[in-house]
């Protein structure tokens, strides 16, 4: 539990030295947000500047997002003229977050499934399917799957609409998710049928087999919670994955999402929005990796005692 | 356990069923590309948000659907025997969406601020023919000191400096759009906004969700409203070409922003009637760098370069058709010009081959002497394409090492206008209105947009008196343009065409050279849109 708690106390300097290090980069890279095809006028060029103090110093215009970022305010977009950060964040994470918190929900609950079945039935035809198939999905990147489905599901078959989001109903949903989860799902199934493998040889498992107990409750009760842990360890990359899936996934399902800012907002240089963006996706990954710490203590007595 | 679970998740899926809704009849689908940076009409900058806008506002003329001028606002306007006063009258029952009166000084307003460089206008520059535009811009004048002003509630009265026929062209554009008042005085710049916005045109705006869509419903006070026949419209932002191409055929769009070229052989089988390609005012060009080596004081090796390229061989084979082979400068279509081209371009291609062979040679450059170049383009499969042609092309006729630089957007826009990089550069010009002046000014030597570098007093001097004698304006262009064959600072490659597919239910799309299509000039047809899979 203290390993955990100090693990939150680090994460405000490790988001600080994140914001930091994206402000600087972001303005390293050459080209600003008012730059296009068409020139300006240059005195509508230095209005526009001093409009978004991008007439400042850098350092001071570090200081005045620190300054707005202190009171929770994380500035105008310049792409999106009259939208704040912080207004375009609280409409498109929810959307991200219902899409890969589902992927997850969906990876993690099929894919320990598959992964138990896998292992209890080693080295049988259904071990060896499941397995072939969960390292197709491990290798098929999300870009070729996804219009794949669409266009089996959608164009050919009609059941499901090709993109959009009409207020999250299921049918947006329910593709896009999929085409996010199975990357991870068979991850994860694989992580868990080699974990249940090693579980189910170990000697306290044999012994409760001695005991005469039944082979459902042995593993469900004495060999599925240690086979987690691997599955527990991966939840942190695979919530970093589902982040940069979901750029991808946002875009191809044409989904409302923050995972769709964050390329285009770096292609723009808008500036704040990118900072934002990364200052959510980081503050999302510390989050997880305190929850993952926290389980860890719920799952294995060791690190409880520690 | 598992089956209570089971019986939870059927009855989610039978509950999300049940509340789905069908699609509206209604209402039109349009696929809108990007994202909309702004709804506001004097600070938005990309095609996705005019296409918008237009539904949203109208100018005091507007484009018809063969793309004439029409009248919009002003129901007629007289011009002075000199060419300097228009004066409009705006159409008396015209009203904002929130039923208040459309006047003149609602107009004045537009421009004004179009004008104040506060305001952060990209198309500023556009209203410069009129009095004292140029020096609001450049914070010297006032935007009250503008040469725009309400004679009466309905009469408009503008005057210029110059003659400028491509005036009436202009106004059709946002930056002239007016403004309620009383929503930017509320506002502020933030008015552009579903729930803020009040604009005097067919429709109003409904909802804007970011990503998402944007729709708009029929405005009840417009003052043609009865002739409006849609009674909805929704802009999809469509980035992913392919995505857009599928919700188009899974019968989610009835019209889209742009056409896969990749499927084109395809949907030419397949959807023949429902393809849209037309000739669009917009030019794809190579600038040449004339302000450094090996480019500055040596006409002959740009004129070699220019005529070795094969363009009916990039539209053909790389474009897969979806272009028009550029060898002028101003695009064919456009209105009361007619089109030119260099004398090389109708030779034969081999008679252009040795002839771009022995400018080369006169160029100083040959076996003894080779030439290295680079082409610098951003990143994008289409124009790495291109690039890779046009230096097999130079390498096969005249033995010219081409290297490929790509990069990224923004990074590209720096270095072609710093030009100390640049050799070879990609670029692209969309005609803002619909006159050869939209094209021919920007190879002024002090246009913001000329980034060779070219400085030739002498097509300086005939732009200048195009300008300044009306009656030699279309001679004096097309000697400009004659000039920039000579001379080529610019190497064009080809023109755009519009591409579009527009399903079967909808009536009245025609295609015309700006590629603008409101709202209000189309129909649907009573029955359901196309079934997915068909």
């Amino acid at each position: 539990m203290m390993r955990a708690l100090s693990r939150l106390l680090i994460a405000m300097p490790t988001l600080f030295v994140l914001v930091t290090l994206a402000f600087f980069m972001m303005r390293a890279a050459p080209g600003g947000p008012f730059d296009g095809e068409r020139s300006l006028a240059p005195e509508i060029e230095a209005a526009i500047a001093s409009q978004y103090h991008l007439d400042e110093s850098l350092i001071r215009q570090y200081a005045r997002y620190l300054v707005d970022l202190s009171r929770g305010d994380l500035g105008p977009s310049f792409q999106y003229e009259g939208y704040r950060v912080t207004e375009l964040i609280a409409t498109g994470l929810p959307v991200s977050a219902l899409v890969g918190g589902l992927a997850l929900g969906l990876a993690l609950i099929l894919g320990v499934l598959i992964g138990v079945v896998a292992a209890q039935r080693r080295n049988h035809l259904i071990d060896h399917i499941l397995m072939t198939l969960s390292a197709l999905g491990v290798c098929i990147p999300a870009f070729v799957i996804a219009p794949l489905m669409i266009l089996a599901f959608a164009v050919t078959l009609g059941w499901l609409p090709a993109g959009g989001w009409n207020e999250g109903q299921w049918r947006d949903v329910l593709l896009p998710v999929i085409a996010l989860a199975l990357p991870q799902l068979a991850y994860v199934a694989r992580l868990t049928r080699t974990a249940m493998v090693d579980v189910l040889q170990a000697p306290y498992i044999l012994a409760a087999r001695a005991k005469g107990l039944p082979g459902r409750w042995v593993l469900l009760r004495h060999a599925l919670r240690p086979a987690l842990i691997p599955v527990l360890s991966y939840l942190g990359p695979a919530a970093a994955a589902l982040i940069t899936g979901s750029v991808v996934i946002e875009q191809i399902f044409s989904i409302p999402g923050l995972g769709r800012y964050f390329v285009q907002a770096a292609l723009n240089r808008d500036y704040t929005l990118v900072l934002g963006v990364v200052l959510v996706y980081g503050a999302l990954i510390v989050v997880f990796n305190f929850v993952v710490d926290v389980l860890y203590g719920v799952l294995d007595p060791r690190v409880r005692a520690a | 356990m598992r089956a209570r679970y089971f019986r939870i998740y059927s009855f989610a899926v039978l509950f999300a069923l049940g509340v789905c809704p069908g699609a509206a009849a209604q209402s039109l689908r349009v696929g809108n590309g990007p994202e909309v940076e702004t709804l506001d009409p004097q600070r938005a900058r990309s095609v996705s948000a005019f296409n918008i806008l237009r539904d949203l506002y109208e100018a005091l003329i507007r484009v018809g659907a063969d793309g004439e001028l029409i009248p919009g606002a002003a129901e007629g306007w007289e011009v002075s025997g000199d060419g300097l006063i228009y004066r409009f009258h705006l159409r008396a029952d015209a009203r904002w969406s929130n039923g208040d009166a459309v006047t003149a000084d609602d107009f004045v307003a537009g421009m004004r601020r179009t004008l104040l460089p506060a305001t952060g206008s990209s198309f500023a520059q556009m209203l410069t023919p009129i009095r004292g535009a140029a020096a609001i811009i450049r914070g010297e004048l006032q935007p009250e000191a503008l040469g725009v002003r309400a004679l009466s509630p309905l009469e408009l009265e503008i005057q210029l400096d110059a003659p400028a026929p491509q005036l009436l062209g202009v106004l059709t554009q946002a930056a002239t759009y007016p403004i309620h008042r009383p929503s930017l005085q509320r506002y502020g710049a933030d008015f552009a906004r579903a729930g803020r916005l009040i604009g005097n045109g067919a429709y109003a705006l409904d909802a804007w969700v970011m990503q998402s869509h944007v729709s708009l419903r029929r405005n009840p006070y417009y003052w043609d409203a009865k002739d409006v026949g849609i009674d909805a419209v929704t802009y999809y932002p469509t980035e992913d070409i392919n995505s857009e191409y599928k919700r188009y055929r899974a019968g989610e769009l009835d019209v889209t922003y742009e056409v896969p070229p990749v499927q084109i052989a395809q949907i030419r089988r397949e959807r023949a009637a429902e393809l849209h390609v037309a000739p669009y005012l917009g030019v794809y060009y190579y600038g040449l760098n004339l302000t450094r080596a090996p480019f500055s004081g040596n006409p002959k090796l740009r004129q070699a370069l220019s005529m070795a390229i094969d363009r009916k061989l990039i539209v053909d084979k790389v474009l897969n058709g979806l272009a028009l082979p550029a060898y002028g400068w101003v695009p064919p279509g456009v209105t009361g010009y007619p089109p030119q081209q260099p004398v090389w371009a109708q030779l034969s291609r081999e008679q252009q081959l040795a002839e771009a062979r022995r400018l080369f040679a006169e160029s100083g450059y040959g076996p003894r002497h080779p030439l290295e170049l680079e082409i610098r383009f951003n990143t994008h499969e289409s124009h790495q394409r291109v690039a890779t042609v046009i230096a097999a092309m130079w390498k096969q006729t005249l033995g010219v090492t081409t290297r490929l630089v790509n990069e990224e957007f923004k990074v590209f826009i720096n270095h072609r206008k710093q030009r100390r990089l640049t050799q070879v550069f990609r670029s692209v010009w969309i005609a803002d209105y619909n006159d050869p002046s939209s094209f021919t000014d920007i190879l002024y030597s002090s246009h913001g947009q000329n980034d060779t570098g070219w400085s030739s007093p002498a097509y300086d001097a005939r732009i200048d008196a195009a300008r300044e004698q009306p009656v030699l304006r279309t001679p004096m262009l097309q000697a400009a343009e004659r000039l920039i064959f000579d001379e080529v600072p610019v190497i064009p490659i080809y023109f755009y065409v519009s591409k579009h597919l527009v399903q079967s239910r909808v009536i009245g799309w025609r295609d015309n050279v700006l590629d603008y299509h409101y709202t209000r000039d189309l129909r649907l047809e009573a029955h359901a849109p196309t079934e997915p899979g068909s």
